[in-house]
């Protein structure tokens, strides 16, 4: 069976890699691209631990198809902070301990960015239920609804 | 004389690794590959309970790709155990657990296993292993397990004369244990009010995010390389030692970053069945686990049946309590029974009472430890009944639990005197808070419950390495699951007058780090943390020597101030030395410094809490959400206040989700019915409110800053206060879990009827 290859742009750089035609996304960014950032919590689009931006719309990358992703942008969460300086989500996740075992870190930086990027600034239920698509198991939400919101406050 | 500089315990540093973690850098179980890797997968029990006739491995041994296939047949019959603490883990079941012998015990039980080129090929080779089972009827609850005529599980566990089993007969209860104290006829004589409930609850998985991974790579000189997402290196280490009779000085265990655990990480499943095909495929093999597999065949905590009867005095004085409690154990005996009968009383003064623990084995998943194991459940019953207790006697709940709170001197209901304890301190917070007193509004109740987890000690190290540039490196062998590097670099900080941002903090594997216990038990922080602040005042130690000798004073004449060896009184001539001054003179005061320090702790401060918690029942729906939550706990010392409130509200939403939602559902063929997370529904953002917390420090004399564990106590009283939120609202008590919509609109409807 002959591999796909597919030519993508992941966080800005051409990229190109082969799959299998079954292939998810997620398995090519972590196997193909080295781009372990993005998290695999089930594969089912239930955790959201492998959020990513396919052209700039939030989509877990565990139901989108390698293949799917010929000619378009892809955002990870190794593309979120700018050069040597983090995101302000990424800031505040720190300054807030927002996060503990940390798996779920960047499926939720990543939707929070899709979040402010349509909605800069949501009410707190706006960032609940836009979040309640990623899955964390740690911190009882408390800690990152308020770091997203401290973001959307600034 | 002082120790402190800018106190640094108690603040909010970012931490450490935070870095790493928000960018995506962090290596988790998972992330890892090595050049020449093969995957492995895994062959699963159809059956929840059947016999293995025969195995035929050879279509997938001859498949393209296929590299090794293993089954009990390539690991040994173990007879070892392992020290966990002062505790022997029997290695027998663990190794049967890990890979079936000759009987499978529950839906997903691995029975044989694949490395192969690809993880396609790996799973379509498993696919491939021909089996012959001769299917059992399979046992799925205590009700079933214990009935005359039940299936056996196991022929080898047989009675004591107990729970009407005739001793020396199979039975499927591997024990029973019972806890008493003073008459309980005479306390139920004197009691002028009783209640008494069955109570039920389901087996509920911990949940973390990150399945099951490892890599291992078996050497051709016999030596071991192992990288795990685990809570504990060198029990993985011990255990794969023990499994597959394997010399443990030959095994390395590298733990990764890990992803969660809350207990479900300690015991082995893929590290002995990836070292087994790697030594046959002489490649390495990584494994990982979906999320299917997690649910099915990791480990759950125990679902429950427990009896439970309470008697008080007019003036709400609790005079006596009777307990059953039975406890699933999964497919192999190891309940956290025992554990739920020592807690479940231990918040109150009860002269008398007499609780009995039964540890049952039925064809689901062998039960790990989750977040204090056995205590959720059982205080559940305890806390629904005080709650009756308080409404039957028209008692203020949270004033009757102050009249029979424990306090120092008291007794456990598990035999010692408490030392300072925070539970009446913890109870008046609670009474104060303005959330005690709010109103409520339509459909909304209120309930409130309180929560004691034991926290635990054991074995840790550490070494502290002194920069020349008066920097600080602080190296352990406990996996950060939820700050604790963060926390251990803040103890260097605070011993040794320099800022944290100056300390690094690192977790090593089994090879370089000393050795220490698991990360579990609410221990690291408060072990590990005494073993970093005894090595860092090791390193202090020393640099007041080098201060002596550049002084040409006696050691004992050299004070330590703010971070500074300070010289003896009527030397003004000599100025005080910072730790930068000392490290740059280390080279010629004697060379490097390195302190270190190792330790046993056999005990550690117990925790308790009480929380409050705002119920909103839709009556046409049964559905059910928090509107509001605050949790009061003692905390001994906070260290990075952050993360000890991040420990609280991560253990109330686990405790939300037990008492609303989370349950393994099983069919009558014992196959799990929800195996994933869109129906196995934990809580998600918007299910939960801000959950408010209180610290209440009381310090425990047995650590130097008065460090108690946190983690675990926070999942205790969220079931009970749920429910007593649920009576508040609708006048129903429920005594079954989880109290999702079907149910809860079920109870309304028979209360009206």
């Amino acid at each position: 069976m002959s591999r796909l290859h597919i030519e993508t742009t992941i966080n800005g750089e051409p990229v190109e890699f082969l799959c299998e035609a079954q292939d998810s996304l997620l398995a090519a960014l972590r196997d193909q691209a080295g781009l372990t950032g993005t998290k695999e919590g089930c594969t089912t689009g239930d955790c959201g631990a492998c959020s990513v931006l396919l052209d700039g719309r939030l989509v877990p990358s565990c139901l989108v198809l390698a293949a799917e992703v010929q000619g378009r942008r892809v955002t990870t969460i190794e593309g979120i902070a700018t050069g040597d300086r983090l995101h302000p989500l990424q800031q505040r996740f720190l300054e807030h301990a927002a996060l503990q075992c940390g798996i779920c870190t960047p499926g939720f930086i990543v939707a929070a960015k899709a979040l402010l990027d349509a909605n800069p600034h949501p009410t707190e239920e706006e960032a609940r239920y836009w979040l309640a698509g990623n899955l964390c198991r740690c911190t009882g939400y408390d800690k990152i609804i308020r770091a997203v919101m401290a973001v959307a406050n600034d | 004389m002082t120790d402190r500089a800018a106190p640094v315990i108690g603040t909010r540093p970012v931490r450490h690794d935070g870095v790493d973690k928000v960018t995506g850098r962090a290596s988790y179980g998972a992330d890892l590959a090595m050049p020449d890797m093969l995957h492995g997968a895994v062959l699963r029990s159809p059956h929840a309970h059947a016999r293995i006739l025969s195995i035929d491995t050879r279509a997938a041994e001859a498949m393209p790709g296929v590299k090794a296939v293993i089954t009990a047949a390539d690991i040994p019959e173990c007879f070892a155990t392992v020290a966990m603490g002062e505790l022997p883990m029997d290695m027998h079941d663990g190794s049967d657990n890990v890979i079936a012998r000759t009987k499978v015990l529950y839906h997903g039980h691995v029975v044989a296993a694949v490395a192969a080129t690809t993880v396609d090929a790996a799973s379509e080779a498993a696919r491939r292993i021909e089996v012959v089972y001769d299917k059992l009827k399979p046992v799925l609850g205590i009700d079933e397990a214990i009935a005359p005529d039940a299936p056996i599980l196991h022929a080898g566990l047989t009675a004591g004369d107990w729970a009407g089993q005739a001793a020396g007969r199979p039975t499927n209860v591997a024990s029973r244990m019972e806890l008493k104290r003073g008459d309980l006829a005479q306390g139920f004589a004197a009691a002028d009010t009783i209640v008494e409930h069955e109570f039920r609850t389901t087996m509920v998985h911990q949940g973390y995010i990150e399945p099951h991974a490892c890599l291992a790579r078996y050497g051709q000189d016999g030596r071991v390389s192992v990288w795990t997402s685990t809570q504990g290196p060198f029990l993985v280490r011990d255990q794969c030692a023990a499994i597959l009779d394997i010399d443990a000085a030959k095994i390395k265990v590298t733990p990764s970053e890990i992803g969660g655990g809350f207990g479900g990480k300690i015991v082995v499943y893929l590290e002995p069945l990836a070292i087994a095909l790697s030594r046959k495929a002489n490649r390495p093999v990584k494994m990982v686990m979906s999320r299917d597999e997690v649910f099915r065949a990791s480990g759950p905590t125990s679902g429950t049946v427990i009896r439970m009867k309470m008697g008080a005095t007019r003036d709400g004085t609790l005079v006596a309590a009777s307990a059953s409690l039975w406890y699933e154990a999964g497919a192999y005996r190891g309940s956290p029974a025992g554990a739920g009968a020592m807690c479940c009383l231990a918040s109150y003064k009860i002269p008398n009472f007499l609780i009995e623990a039964y540890d049952v084995v039925v064809n689901k998943p062998k039960v790990a430890a989750y977040r204090a194991p056995g205590s959720p459940m059982s205080t559940f019953a305890t806390e629904s009944l005080v709650d009756e207790l308080a409404r039957t006697l028209g008692m203020d709940p949270i004033e009757l639990r102050l009249k029979n709170a424990v306090a120092e001197g008291d007794k456990a209901p598990y035999g010692p005197a408490y030392g300072p304890i925070g539970l009446q301190d913890v109870l008046r917070a609670a009474q104060r808070h303005p959330h005690w007193k709010a109103p409520l509004g339509k459909n909304q109740g209120r309930g409130v419950a309180c929560g004691f987890w034991f926290n635990g000690g054991m074995g840790s190290s550490a070494s502290v390495t002194l920069g020349a540039d008066g920097s600080a490196a602080v190296v352990t062998g406990n996996p950060d699951i939820g700050g604790t590097r963060v926390a251990q670099a803040m103890m260097v900080a605070e011993e040794l007058g320099i800022p944290v941002e100056r300390v690094r903090a690192s977790v090593a594997d089994t090879d370089t780090a000393g050795y220490t216990d698991l990360t579990g038990g609410s221990r690291v922080c408060y072990a590990t943390g005494m073993a970093v602040i005894r090595a860092a005042r090791d390193v202090r130690d020393q640099l007041r020597g080098r201060a002596a000798k550049i002084w040409d004073v006696p050691i004992d004449a050299v004070g330590w101030d703010a971070g500074r060896a300070v010289p003896p009184n009527g030397r003004g001539d000599r100025e005080a030395l910072t730790v930068a001054d000392l490290a740059a003179q280390l080279p010629k005061t004697g060379g490097p410094i390195v302190g270190h320090a190792a330790l046993y702790a056999p005990a550690a401060g117990p925790g308790f809490a009480a929380h409050i918690c705002d119920l909103e029942v839709d009556p046409e729906t049964g559905g059910s959400r928090v509107v509001r939550y605050t949790a009061f706990q003692d905390v001994g010392r906070a260290v990075h206040a952050g993360y000890v409130e991040g420990q609280m509200q991560g253990g109330v939403a686990q405790g939300v989700g037990w008492a609303l939602n989370e349950e393994y559902i099983y069919a009558d063929d014992g196959v799990m019915q929800n195996a994933g997370f869109l129906d196995y529904r934990m809580p998600v953002a918007s299910d939960l409110p801000m959950i408010e917390t209180v610290m209440i420090e009381v310090a425990n004399p047995l650590h130097p800053y008065g460090v108690r564990g946190v983690g675990e106590v926070p999942i205790v009283p969220p079931l009970a206060a749920v429910a007593n939120a649920m009576r508040d609202a609708t006048g129903v008590r429920f005594t079954e879990l989880p109290l999702s919509p079907p149910r809860v609109l079920n109870g309304l409807e028979k209360s009206s009827a």
